[in-house]
This record gives structure tokens, C-alpha cells and sequence, in this order.
């Protein structure tokens, strides 16, 4: 019989579909997993309801899971229960490395025009934080894109959700 | 059926539509990728939306006749002139934040979580509209369409909810173009918006 421990561990092997450097654990979208008997239900909270790849990470879990010999159900939680806060520190540091700066801590409110032209953010290359917001959407709805002045690369930055 | 929520999906699924529109063509590549951000954002809302009310989201999103929606006219607009457009998404967005904060208070936890995310990532939204006003404020072509979109922004929100709209624009409240009559450009999108549906009923594997 498989074992809630087993397909935490199994899901920790799927990459994330648009951002393969990090898995859908680290990317903290997996809320939680549920194993009764053979059944297995597996909460998965959407980064952004219009996401295209929302589809192919259910498929994915939904695979993963009859791989172990479990049965999945995967239930799309539709709230504001996911945040770019649950993205682990090895996730972060995984974007970091792979020219994607993580995302800001998110605050009780909505972020704003003044946080996003804010000097706080940081270029994933060098570290510096003279950079400065190119476009508030890029390739994904979850990255804008930022310049940093002191090394001139343009950057993808992880929109705080 | 929930009326206020079946106008908000609605509403998002047509601006949405409208929104990617300018993939390819937008006046600027930014602003290609934007609009086609927004785009995805706004029917993935409405896609969340008809969730909630329905088991069969995409019988709700197609399967009706152009009267039957419950958009506001507003969204329908085939505009063509980047002046126009960028007033409607303006106008749109501060009258979907002020319905949308309303939500987040609503009793049943599910439209009031799910209204919580849709704020979250509105706020982008807001954020872009807001730079583009500031570019365009002053600019005639901009201050005119203005003008002219301003009864239908009000149409997108309840009597109640208006005087806030006017607030946070600086406007007065004219008669509003109300919700529930539909202009000439839905039908003409509907039959874009409902082709592969149509054509496939049971469904399309791509």
C-alpha cells in the first residue's frame, strides 16, 4: 500500500512544466496529500488561475500517483491559499541560479507601481539591486522583466502573488 | 444561478477575448506580450468563475446564445485604436477592483477565496493600466475616449457601486450603458469566440 511519505517523495521528481530547474514541491503548489487505502488525493493551488500549464501538472501528479499503484484524484483549490511566500528556499535559490530572480515577500495588500519601480529588487547575475522594470509582463503571467544597470542584463523577475 | 457572478465570468471571458486581440499586432512587442498575459489572466478568471457555478464550466462559457450572456457592454467593444483600448482596460480595472474587493467580504468562503486570488493578480493588471494612463493623460485621442467609454465603465458595476467608480476616476456619474443590452459586436465575436465549439461538440483533442 503506498504511503502519503512515498508519493510526497515521487512528487518531488516533477518538474515544473514552464520552469523545469524547480519541482512542483518546491514551487509549494501542492497543498497537501491524502492517502486513504488506495485512494489518493492530492490538493493542487494554481500559481495563476489562467495558468496553461495547470492542466499538465494535474496530468503529471495524476500519472505519478497510478506509477506508485495508487488511485489519484487531484483537486484544483481555487482560493488565495498559495502564495509566492510557499516557493521553498531550495526553490529559490534554484530560480536564483537559473537567471530567475524570486519573487519578493508578499504584504497584506496587493503589491504596487511603487514596490515594483522600488530599488529592491536584485539581478539574479550580479546581486545588485540598480535595476529597473522593463515590463511588468514577460514570457509567463507569473515574470515580469527587469535591467539591471550595473551588469546591463536583462533579467526575469518572479512576480510576488 | 448567481447573477453578479455570472456577469463578473462574463465579463472577463469577453474582455479577455478582446484583450488578446492585439497578440501580433499590439504597437509595441512589450505590449504584445502584455495584452496576451492579460489576456490568459482575464479567462482564466472567468474560467475559475464558471467553476463555482457550474459542473460543466465550458457548456456555461459556450454553449449559450450571444443574448444570454450576461457581459457588460463595455467589453464588448471591437476597438481598434490603442486610445480606446487602453481607456476601456483603465476604466475596466478600477471598476473590477471595486467589485472584486466587494467579494472578498461575500459569506460563502469559496466566492470570497477565489475573489481574494482574482485581486492578487488584478493587481498587475492595475499596475499596467495605470502606467499607460499616465503616458496617455492629456493626450486628446486618450481624454476622448475616455469621454466616450465613461457610461459604459459605469454599466459594469452595480447602482451601488458607482459613486465609488466616479470617485476613483474624478468623474460624475452619467446614465450608465447598463448591463443586459448587448451591442452588435458581441454577436460578431460570439461566432469567433464559439467556432471550435461548435464545430467539435464533444469536444476538440489538440
Amino acid at each position: 500500500m503506498v504511503t502519503a511519505e512515498q508519493v510526497w517523495d515521487a512528487l518531488e521528481e516533477i518538474p515544473d512544466p514552464e520552469i523545469p530547474v524547480i519541482s512542483l514541491v518546491e514551487l509549494g503548489v501542492i497543498r497537501s496529500v491524502d492517502v486513504r487505502g488506495g485512494h489518493v488525493c492530492v490538493e493542487l493551488t494554481p500559481t495563476f488561475l489562467g495558468c496553461p500549464a495547470l492542466e499538465a501538472m494535474k496530468r503529471a501528479l495524476e500519472q505519478t500517483v497510478s506509477a506508485l499503484g495508487g488511485e489519484p484524484e487531484v483537486r484544483v483549490i481555487q482560493d488565495d491559499s498559495w502564495s509566492t511566500d510557499r516557493i521553498t528556499p531550495a526553490g529559490r535559490e534554484k530560480l536564483r541560479a537559473a537567471g530567475f530572480a524570486p519573487p519578493a515577500p508578499r504584504e497584506a495588500s496587493a503589491p504596487t507601481l511603487v514596490q515594483l519601480r522600488s530599488k529592491a529588487h536584485r539581478c539574479p547575475y550580479c546581486g545588485s539591486t540598480e535595476t529597473r522594470l522593463e515590463n511588468i509582463f514577460g514570457p509567463t503571467p507569473c515574470r515580469s522583466l527587469r535591467y539591471c544597470e550595473s551588469c546591463r542584463q536583462p533579467f526575469e523577475q518572479f512576480k510576488t502573488i | 444561478m448567481n447573477e453578479r457572478l455570472l456577469g463578473l465570468a462574463d465579463d472577463e471571458l469577453v474582455i479577455g477575448w478582446r484583450d488578446s486581440e492585439w497578440t501580433g499586432i499590439a504597437p509595441l512587442l512589450e505590449e504584445d506580450v502584455a495584452f496576451s498575459s492579460i489576456a490568459q489572466n482575464e479567462i482564466g478568471h472567468a474560467r475559475a468563475v464558471y467553476q463555482l457555478l457550474s459542473d460543466d464550466p465550458d457548456a456555461l462559457a459556450f454553449d449559450r446564445t450571444p443574448e444570454e450572456y450576461r457581459c457588460a457592454p463595455l467589453v464588448e467593444l471591437r476597438l481598434l485604436d490603442w486610445a480606446h483600448t487602453i481607456a476601456r482596460r483603465w476604466l475596466y480595472e478600477v471598476a473590477d477592483e471595486i467589485r472584486v474587493a466587494a467579494l472578498m467580504d461575500d459569506g460563502d468562503p469559496a466566492v470570497a477565496g477565489l475573489a481574494a486570488k482574482i485581486n492578487r493578480e488584478e493587481a498587475y493588471h492595475r499596475m499596467h493600466a495605470e502606467l499607460w494612463r499616465e503616458r496617455l493623460a492629456g493626450a486628446p485621442q486618450f481624454e476622448a475616449a475616455v469621454e466616450k467609454l465613461w457610461p459604459y465603465a459605469l454599466g459594469v458595476l452595480p447602482a451601488e457601486q458607482r459613486g465609488a467608480l466616479a470617485a476613483r476616476v474624478a468623474r460624475s456619474e452619467v446614465d450608465p450603458v447598463e448591463r443586459g443590452t448587448h451591442t452588435a459586436e458581441l454577436a460578431e465575436l460570439w461566432d469567433e469566440m464559439t467556432m471550435v465549439r461548435r464545430s467539435a461538440p464533444s469536444g476538440a483533442q489538440w
